[in-house]
């Protein structure tokens, strides 16, 4: 299987080509995809990009939907925890 | 930017995929579009590690092979006006404009708020089976399936192919339901297949009935839940809790494109006539946007539609009867399926309801409509612009969930500057400063 390397939070991870964000946020396991307003962690829930629960920065885009974006060679993810 | 189409489809699930199909059938120049990476839709959703079911192998391979179907993926819609939709993609706004369109929305997995539904490791039913067709990780975890409808046999499924150790699945609708269910079944043939191959499969996997989740535990995520059963409560430590009360329409682009909304039950569903007309000219709806019906449903409607949308009136009539049988389904599904009234009264005055702006059950207490609601607490105004909360307090009897406004999605201030569509000039519901 086809592999992409994509760094959570400067951590390498790697995963299947056809991976979504969201799972490659998932295998580097941080606390949380993101803090509510007042300060809870979450993480993914519907997977279908309704919640935006998922949601990330990406590339040093914000507030993107990690469960919609399909995973880049060399992308760079950062969590809110 | 604009570019036209004679038929825009809205949605690349099953429906969205025939409707596609049909339209293009007739010569129309068709787009297709979805704020998704693939086609498929959620239940056709593409499995990174596993190969696509046959039917939905064989719906894309045969669109892919009409010239005149543009794929536009990763299209969000933004905004409606007459004969035009602006949309929004990674990279651009665009605006389509077309001669009718076909909404194919389909619906979203209803989630309803319990003590701990918060924690990171509580995810949606369908959530949690999206999420692992697209590589989430979930090999040797516990996972726990709870809630209601057949869907959770199908992401019970899938996460047993994906390696989970499911502990169980506790469906809260009572055995007799379940068995009258069974019982009829034969009338849909296809169903009863698919229902003994999800038996098959999930042989082994205790199937729960009666059974609730009353509470989530964790300190930062979750680690066990509470069950409620006919013969009493436990908990069951687990590392993810996917979880799903059933599913309800996607309305938001018909209601702002002004389609007449079907408002009898507790969600609004798009308003069709036999022939999938809504109420706004050169505008059809298909699918779960119309209602929850299912696969069979979604498909034959998409055929309608598409025909309808290119103008091929006696080849839609055609599928009529077929549609007729199909949609009896919903009503089976509805019945058996209904929520038990303790499932709505699990939020404590403490539980948070709107995730986007954690406003708890308590503070909203006193108000009894949306609008009220959100002025005063901020709840529906998040991201998700009520999608879960607007829904969840809808089936929890406080109130309706409050009419949309446009941007249909969060969006990017380039791509409202761009936009003549005169929704976004002229839009003034009077909240603005909100």
């Amino acid at each position: 299987m086809k592999t992409v390397r994509v760094l959570v939070n400067g951590r390498a991870v790697s995963v299947p080509a056809d991976a979504s964000v969201a799972a490659a946020i998932a295998l580097a396991a941080p606390a949380c995809f993101r803090r509510s307003v007042t300060g809870q962690p979450r993480a993914a829930l519907c997977g279908m990009g309704v919640c935006f629960e998922c949601r990330v920065r990406i590339n040093d885009v914000m507030h993107v939907r990690a469960c919609m974006t399909p995973v880049r060679e060399g992308m760079q993810v950062r969590t809110d925890d | 930017m604009t570019e036209h189409y004679d038929v825009l489809v809205v949605g690349a699930g099953p429906a969205g995929l025939a409707a596609a199909q049909a339209a293009a059938g007739h010569g129309a120049r068709v787009g297709l579009l979805d704020a998704q990476p693939r086609q498929g839709g959620q239940v056709w959703r593409h499995d990174a590690l596993h190969d696509a079911p046959v039917a939905a192998h064989r719906a894309m391979t045969r669109l892919a092979a009409q010239p005149s179907v543009s794929w536009l993926a990763q299209h969000q819609v933004i905004g409606a006006g007459p004969y035009s939709l602006l949309v929004e993609t990674p990279r651009r706004a665009v605006e389509l404009s077309f001669g009718s369109l076909v909404i194919a929305t389909g619906a979203r997995e209803l989630l309803l708020p319990f003590p701990g539904w918060t924690l990171p490791g509580v995810t949606g039913a369908g959530g949690l089976q999206a999420l692992a067709k697209q590589a989430w990780p979930v090999q040797g975890k516990r996972v726990l399936v709870a809630g209601s409808g057949p869907l959770l046999l199908a992401a019970a499924a899938t996460l047993h192919r994906h390696g989970a150790q499911v502990l169980g699945i506790h469906e809260q609708a009572v055995a007799a339901a379940m068995c009258t269910f069974a019982l009829q079944l034969w009338r849909w043939p296809s169903r009863m297949v698919q229902a003994l191959q999800l038996r098959a499969t999930l042989r082994g996997i205790p199937y729960h009935f009666g059974s609730f989740v009353s509470r989530a535990h964790g300190d930062g995520r979750l680690s066990a839940v509470d069950i409620c059963t006919p013969r009493g409560s436990s908990r069951i430590e687990c590392d993810v809790l996917a979880i799903g009360h059933g599913l309800v329409p996607n309305v938001e682009l018909p209601g702002m494109l002004g389609c007449t909304l079907d408002r009898h039950g507790a969600h609004a569903a798009t308003q069709v006539d036999d022939l999938l007309r809504t109420s706004v000219t050169n505008v059809y709806a298909a699918g779960e946007t119309c209602g929850i019906a299912g696969l069979a449903a979604a498909r034959i409607e998409g055929g309608i539609a598409g025909h309808m949308a290119a103008g091929a009136h006696t080849a839609a009539a055609a599928l009529l009867g077929q549609r007729r049988r199909a949609r009896r389904f919903a009503d089976v599904l509805a019945r058996h399926f209904a929520l038990d009234p303790q499932l709505h009264a699990l939020a404590d005055a403490g539980t948070i309801v709107c995730r986007c702006e954690d406003v708890t059950l308590g503070a909203l207490e006193h108000f009894v409509d949306s609008r009220a609601a959100r002025l005063a607490t901020r709840c529906g105004m998040g991201a998700c612009q009520g999608r879960i909360c607007g829904s969840a307090l809808a089936e929890l009897g406080r109130f309706p969930r409050g009419d949309g406004r446009p941007p249909i999605f969060p969006a990017r201030l380039a791509t409202l500057a761009t936009s003549a569509i005169p929704a976004f000039l002229s839009h003034d519901s009077g909240d603005h400063h909100a």
